[in-house]
């Protein structure tokens, strides 16, 4: 038997299709000469019991449904199925974010199984065009609450409260919200309660089913297609029940020469597999593996939070006066939090493996210690580099559901919902984001998806709703969700999953996660597949922990032997150039790699590579600014080029209407430009562009005047000292006779 | 990149008929050189115009691209037009030497020279050098290699170091566009004989030699003169003046009053020209306050001049008192009158040792003095000298951020830029007018007055109106071109050159990356204009004020900028433009939002080069909308000709109504 612990130094083997729609049916599979494996497993439970929660929440939903809220009913947001009020607070003040003298609005604060809760006095302003129908903008899903401080900015951790409660609370958000309350306006008892309330709700240690998504899907009568395999996975697999191991999806593919006796060896060990593939493959022998070890050459899970850490204390603005001081040395704090460097590195090493696996056939083997967290980030970058299917909004779910969520990288820990002290929490998926939207920004055309979508992605995993990002593994999902279930025929609870964004947006808003600008794929080009060059493609990635030996002498040893027979390969060999570990620069080869690409003519459903140069890694501004008044762009940004684009897009579509109502559709099919049918043109031109901000959609400007923000702090602003001849103080005509 | 190879295109093709074209693509393909589909969409275009037509296109790569990767276009060839002649000539020759502009004439050329390429590696080829540009051509590679650079741009030729072992001498050539360039050739055996560098140093230097400039004999005619593009008397009628409180002067028309101010002022109604005289003597070089913009609503104006000469025993002058009250009344809306002074307030103190300074709130009732902290000249030029060393030739990846941070030159454009910012604000929000001077008036007010202009107007933010601006702020009102630059001189330490136009130039391009779509204009505009404030090929920044152009019959004599640039907007037309009337424009003058223009500073870095220009697709776009709306229209009156005759009319007008056609000034 295995516990928990140790399942999480399993080698995985994965072998899923790279190009998902190719898979039509199992037959294509055996036409491949893979097995699909079905194994049995006695450790399906295993997921289950590592759950048991070592703190426990003192109240459990069922508890507060008992004890109903007398009072307060004409004060509280629509709350959702399952949802239920804690406590609340009336006359509570919330300043006004970017304001120093202390205006706010008055209004409850409230406590729910699912959010912290603000409900203003005043009546409710303009409808926001890009409404979460889960959560609104004086909401906070508990999952979401980052830190609590309390007077003079002191961290409130969970533990010391008693019977204290500060007069103002500043709550900041995962998603970078910044929310300020005092409570010295308040009835004491009201204040203290909901102080403590919201501390151990969003602070302190507590249960899974604590989680709102358990009692949100017992309430509500989601629809059961919904379930993540369906809308996963285009290809179709059928799933077996059991497991080989809890972490493993319950399929994997594994070369055709491997015996089921062969994995069971590899119990314990660890299991490689493939995680990708190109089914066009002549030759399925492979010749040579090359191995990379992550842990080797990137951050740890540590090192990625502690940056990240720093990182966004600069977007967390709660006084302007602050925020403008450090406006100064911004770009040396963005070079000294070293997060666009963590981000440089990953899609450097993922431009490595690609060069390996296009330049020199090989393979690669990704390892790394637990198997789940930078090898997911590194092994979908690599697929999303080499494989249009997944910059299409189907394929990038798909990517993230079957790297991620089936892969196994551990989100529960890693978003430590539950605040478990012995669980490292780390932003590993939001650094794949990142990497994403850098490829995304070189790259605009080649990706179905807008920055706004991968901004929503990753807001959503702190919204405890959907069940996608709430799980260590699918092993750990399916038995959590069969335990919880309260049909006694065990079919799993129906919970959405993030995927459905109608959950969360309306049609319109959903617009505005395709980008109007794609490229879409030319229809000629569907004959041109079938001909694709036959390349030579695999990806694998397992942890490094089966290989713990001596990196030196006799690596792999017994393992290599096996690992050859799984593989079907003749030779294996360490990776070849690792001077990434030495420094940090660009290896000289990725480098060659790169220019050789950037040389050939740029075709947006061919590779992509990125670019790694400084001033091509950039902060991801509609994240992280977003909330922040002071640098909202009023009638610029991103959103004025968008809507002139859906503008002349929708002009292109009205025009191709007319010439269809003539009865003449065009000869040629324009190459780049065919128009959606969607776009976001109907949303954004209902309101003039010059109104709209660079924080679009996420803040509409109504309530902020037109006028600009001037910085504060100009008078200390520039030191220049240590000039030859003190230029500074010399006047503008050169000339010595000058020199004051 | 990609971009380059399309080029390396047009350089073949241009001079080829339409045949040899495709033959030659074709050929291109046989050797297994892949057409990119973009070129081939392109070379529809260009299979499908006549040869003028041709001569236009090829026309647009200017020297933007003439840097150190695998090909580059020769042809800087607005001359093309209406010389046939040529082609032949270029077909013959276009082995190794130029295709050469009019009066262009080769000066000397060398084989056997070696490029030195800090990306690709040395490279051997033959160095031409002509009255106008520095040639370099390796065939060896393919396509060949092709460094194409006006001789203008050089700001210093040296010699490095000794004859080397292998008997070859280096010499090294620092540009004023961020780049620099080594050149090697072997130890001439007949030492009578003078190397192509010194040439070189000779014909790079006109003015220091006794040369002319090449700009005197470059003479393309261009279908429109665009000198002609501002006037004076045109622009200010635009602005609604003169009005009830204004009045333009002809004291000036002879610069009499201030030899650095233009002919045509426009000063307060109730100032009679007696008076603008003792003003003149209080205000540093003459230079009083005149209007240069004026709100068409509020009537609060934007003032420029030169620092008051209150020296150290703090002289005032009722004059100017008056003239600044004046001004204040002149706007009914406000009872205030901000002061701007560009300058650190500590450098402006120093200055009162020189007999200047700045205005006395005593002095000057209503009046607010407020700093704007900017620095001065010498401080800009070191700041760009340090960012040249972050960007040229690579970049330190490891710690970008903190390099580009100690050069300070974002953080020099974050203050003009706030600057600009709360002048802007003051005459849009507060209604207020406000006075612009730093010292002379001629560097920083130059840049605050036309930044906060362009905010403000959005005429200014079309590519006529930005001309007008430049023509207006920058060359009417006297900022020192010549000496800022250097034309043709060889002294490059003049303690005069600072980059003071190209820091407004950046700050115009932050506030087009923040408003992608407020600006008729791109990227490539102001590029142009950067790379034509060297090259020394067109007359427009030649001189130090409109004095010495008159003198110099420069109109007369060269060629402007605008004429080569109306002769071809579609090239620097931005395909996203959309024109809000009355719309002000306040950037975010965070540095958040401030980023290092890449497309000029690191242009010559082969891996920083996108590999399409962003707007190919919005381009694409808007020809496909074209198309359709060619088809609708045609498709219409088909229709309509087949019904009965009365509705031909109305047939024509609805789409023309959904689609306004994109417009070119």
């Amino acid at each position: 038997m295995f516990d928990g612990r140790v399942l999480l130094k399993q080698v995985i083997l994965l072998f899923w299709p790279l190009i998902s729609t190719w898979v039509q049916g199992a037959e294509k599979i055996d036409s491949c000469q893979l097995q699909v494996l079905e194994m049995l497993s006695s450790l399906g439970s295993a997921g289950g019991k590592s759950a048991k929660p070592s703190f426990v929440s003192y109240v459990t939903p069922e508890e507060i449904k008992s004890e109903k809220e007398p009072s307060r009913k004409e004060k509280h947001p629509d709350l959702l199925p399952g949802e239920v009020v804690f406590c609340s607070a009336s006359t509570v003040l919330k300043y006004t974010q970017d304001d120093l003298s202390q205006r706010g609005v008055f209004g409850v604060l409230l406590c729910t199984n699912f959010r912290v809760s603000f409900v203003s006095d005043e009546e409710p302003t303009e409808e926001m065009l890009f409404k979460n129908k889960l959560y609104g903008e004086n909401d906070i899903p508990l999952s979401c609450v980052d830190n609590i401080y309390g007077d003079k900015r002191k961290l409130i951790t969970g533990g010391l409260v008693k019977n204290k409660y500060p007069s103002k609370m500043i709550i900041h958000c995962k998603d970078l919200r910044v929310f300020q309350f005092s409570l010295s306006f308040s009835k004491e008892e009201d204040a203290k309660k909901i102080f403590q309330g919201i501390v151990h709700h969003c602070l302190e240690p507590k249960s899974l089913r604590c989680l709102f998504a358990f009692s949100y899907c017992e309430n509500t009568s989601y629809p059961g297609s919904y379930t993540v395999e369906n809308t996963s996975y285009p290809g179709s697999y059928s799933y077996c029940r059991e497991h080989l191991v809890s972490r493993l999806p319950q399929y994997f593919i594994v070369p055709k020469n491997v015996s089921d006796e062969d994995l069971t060896k590899y119990q314990g060990k660890g299991l490689p597999v493939c995680v990708g593939f190109y089914l066009s493959l002549a030759h399925n022998h492979l010749y040579s593996v090359k191995t990379e070890d992550l842990s080797d050459t990137l951050p740890t899970v540590q090192d990625i939070l502690l940056s990240y850490n720093k990182f966004k204390q600069f977007f967390l603005i709660d006084n302007t006066t602050e925020f403008w001081m450090s406006d100064m040395k911004w770009f040396s704090s963005l070079d000294n939090c070293g997060w666009l460097d963590i981000i440089r590195q990953c899609l450097q090493k993922a431009v490595e493996v690609v060069e390996s696996l296009e330049k020199e056939n090989t393979n690669v083997l990704i390892m790394e210690e637990g198997g789940s967290d930078l090898c997911c980030v590194v092994s979908s970058l690599v697929q999303l580099m080499l494989d249009p299917y997944y910059r299409t909004l189907l394929g990038f779910q798909s990517l993230v559901q079957k790297e991620w969520v089936a892969g196994g990288h551990a989100f529960l820990d890693r978003s430590n919902h539950l605040h478990l002290k012995d669980k490292v929490e780390s932003p590993v998926f939001l650094l794949f984001l990142e990497c994403v939207w850098q490829l995304q920004q070189q790259h605009g055309p080649a990706f179905q998806f807008s920055e706004t979508y991968l901004t929503v992605l990753s807001d959503s995993v702190h919204v405890p709703v959907f069940t996608t990002f709430l799980f260590n593994n699918d092993g750990h999902r399916d038995s959590l969700l069969r335990a919880e279930s309260p049909h006694t025929q065990r079919s799993p609870l129906n919970c959405p999953t993030v995927w459905d964004w109608s959950v969360q947006f309306d049609c319109k808003a959903q617009d505005l996660f395709t980008n109007p600008l794609y490229t879409e794929k030319p229809k000629q080009d569907t004959s041109v597949r079938k001909s694709y060059r036959p390349r030579h493609l695999r990806q694998l990635s397992l942890p490094s922990s089966a290989f713990k030996t001596p990196p030196k002498k006799g690596f792999f040893k017994d393992e290599a032997d096996n690992l050859k027979k799984i593989l079907g390969v003749k030779r294996l060999s360490r990776w070849m150039l690792s001077p990434s570990s030495d420094s940090p620069q660009t290896s000289s080869s990725v480098r060659e790699f790169y220019e050789a690409w950037q040389t050939k003519p740029l075709d947006y459903h061919g590779l992509l590579l990125p670019c790694l140069d400084g001033p091509s890694i950039r902060v991801w501004m509609q994240r992280y600014l977003r909330w922040i008044h002071d640098v909202q762009i009023l009638g610029g940004g991103p959103v004025a080029m968008l809507s002139k684009v859906s503008e002349i897009l929708g002009e292109v579509q009205e025009l191709q209407r007319q010439l269809d109502r003539h009865g003449c559709t065009l000869t040629s099919n324009h190459k780049g430009a065919r128009p959606r049918a969607k776009t976001a043109a109907a949303v954004i031109a209902a309101r003039s562009s010059v109104r709209l901000s660079s924080s679009f959609p996420f803040v509409t400007s109504r309530n902020w005047a037109f006028k600009p923000a001037i910085p504060t702090s100009l008078l200390q602003s520039l030191m220049v000292t240590g000039m030859p001849g003190n230029l500074a103080d010399r006047e503008d005509d050169g000339g010595p006779e000058s020199l004051v | 990149m990609r971009r380059n190879i399309l080029d390396s295109e047009y350089t073949v093709c241009h001079y080829t008929t339409v045949i040899q074209w495709k033959m030659l693509k074709y050929s291109l393909n046989l050797t297994g050189i892949r057409v990119t589909k973009v070129a081939m969409g392109d070379s529809s275009k260009s299979t499908s115009t006549s040869r003028s037509d041709r001569s236009t296109h090829a026309a647009k790569p200017t020297f933007a691209m003439s840097s150190d990767n695998v090909s580059i276009s020769t042809d800087f060839s607005p001359e093309l037009r209406g010389r046939p002649k040529a082609v032949a000539k270029v077909l013959r020759d276009s082995k190794e030497e130029p295709q050469l502009l009019p009066k262009e004439s080769v000066q000397d050329m060398a084989k056997d020279v070696t490029y030195i390429c800090p990306y690709i590696g040395a490279l051997r080829g033959t160095l031409t050098v002509t009255n106008y540009r520095l040639f370099f051509k390796c065939m060896d590679r393919e396509p060949a290699f092709v460094l194409d650079l006006p001789l203008g741009v050089v700001s210093r030729v040296e010699k490095i170091g000794g004859a080397s072992s292998r008997g070859e001498v280096s010499y090294g050539l620092a540009c004023k566009d961020i780049r620099n360039l080594r050149f090697a050739h072997k130890q001439m055996e007949d030492s009578l004989r003078k190397s192509i560098f010194e040439i070189l140093m000779k014909c790079a230097f006109p003015v220091s030699n006794g040369l002319t400039i090449f700009a005197f004999e470059y003479g393309q005619v261009y279908p429109e003169n665009g000198w002609k593009v501002y006037d004076a008397q045109a622009e200010y009628k635009r602005q609604g003046l003169p009005n009830e409180s204004w009045r333009i002067t002809k004291v000036n028309d002879h610069y009499e009053l201030c030899d650095t101010y233009p002919s045509t002022l426009v000063v307060p109604v109730n100032i009679p020209d007696e008076e603008l005289k003792r003003v003149a003597a209080f205000r540093a070089k003459g230079r009083i306050p005149v209007l240069s913009w004026i709100h068409p609503e509020s009537q609060a104006t934007v003032i420029r001049c030169s620092q008051p000469m209150v020296g150290v025993n703090g002289k005032r002058s009722k004059d100017d008192e008056k003239y600044l009250q004046t001004i204040m009344d002149a706007n009914a809306q406000s009872h205030k009158l901000f002061i701007f002074d560009a300058r650190p307030s500590v450098n402006a103190a120093a200055n009162k040792m020189k007999g200047g300074g700045y205005e006395s709130e005593d002095a000057y009732q209503n009046a607010e003095l407020v700093f704007l902290d900017i620095h001065n000249i010498h401080v800009m030029r070191e700041s760009l000298r340090k960012l040249k060393e972050v960007v040229y030739p690579n970049i330190e990846e490891s710690h970008w951020f903190s390099n580009l941070e100690s050069t300070h030159w974002l953080e020099h454009i974050k203050l003009i830029l706030a600057g600009a910012l709360r002048i802007a604000d003051k005459v849009e929000s507060g209604k207020t007018s406000v006075v612009v001077h730093c010292s002379d008036g001629w560097d920083r007010t130059a840049q605050l007055a036309s930044l906060a202009m362009v905010m403000l107007d959005g005429h200014y933010r079309t590519i006529r109106g930005f001309q007008v601006l430049l023509e207006k702020e920058w060359l009417s009102f006297g900022h020192r071109f010549q000496l800022r630059i250097g034309h043709g001189d060889k002294n490059h330490t003049d303690a005069d050159r600072s980059p003071v136009f190209l820091q407004f130039i950046d700050c115009v391009w932050q506030m087009t990356r923040q408003f992608p779509a407020a600006f008729e204009f791109n990227e490539y505009f102001l590029i142009t204009i950067l790379d034509h404030l060297y090259s020394c090929l067109f007359g427009t920044f030649m001189c130090n004020s409109e004095q010495q152009r008159v003198k110099e019959e420069l109109p007369k004599k060269t060629v402007s900028l605008w004429a080569y640039i109306n002769s071809q907007p579609e090239e620097f037309t931005n395909p996203l433009y959309v024109n809000y009337s009355n719309h002000v424009l306040f950037p975010v003058v965070s540095m958040r939002h401030l980023e290092l223009w890449v497309g000029y500073y690191i242009r010559w870095n082969p891996r920083m080069r996108p590999q399409e220009p962003v707007h190919q697709r919005y381009k694409e776009l808007l020809a496909k909308r074209a198309e359709l709306q060619k088809r609708v229209e045609e498709l219409q009156r088909e229709v309509t000709n087949r019904s009965a005759s009365s509705s031909s009319e109305r047939a024509g007008s609805p789409t023309r109504s959904i689609t306004p056609v994109q417009t070119f000034v």
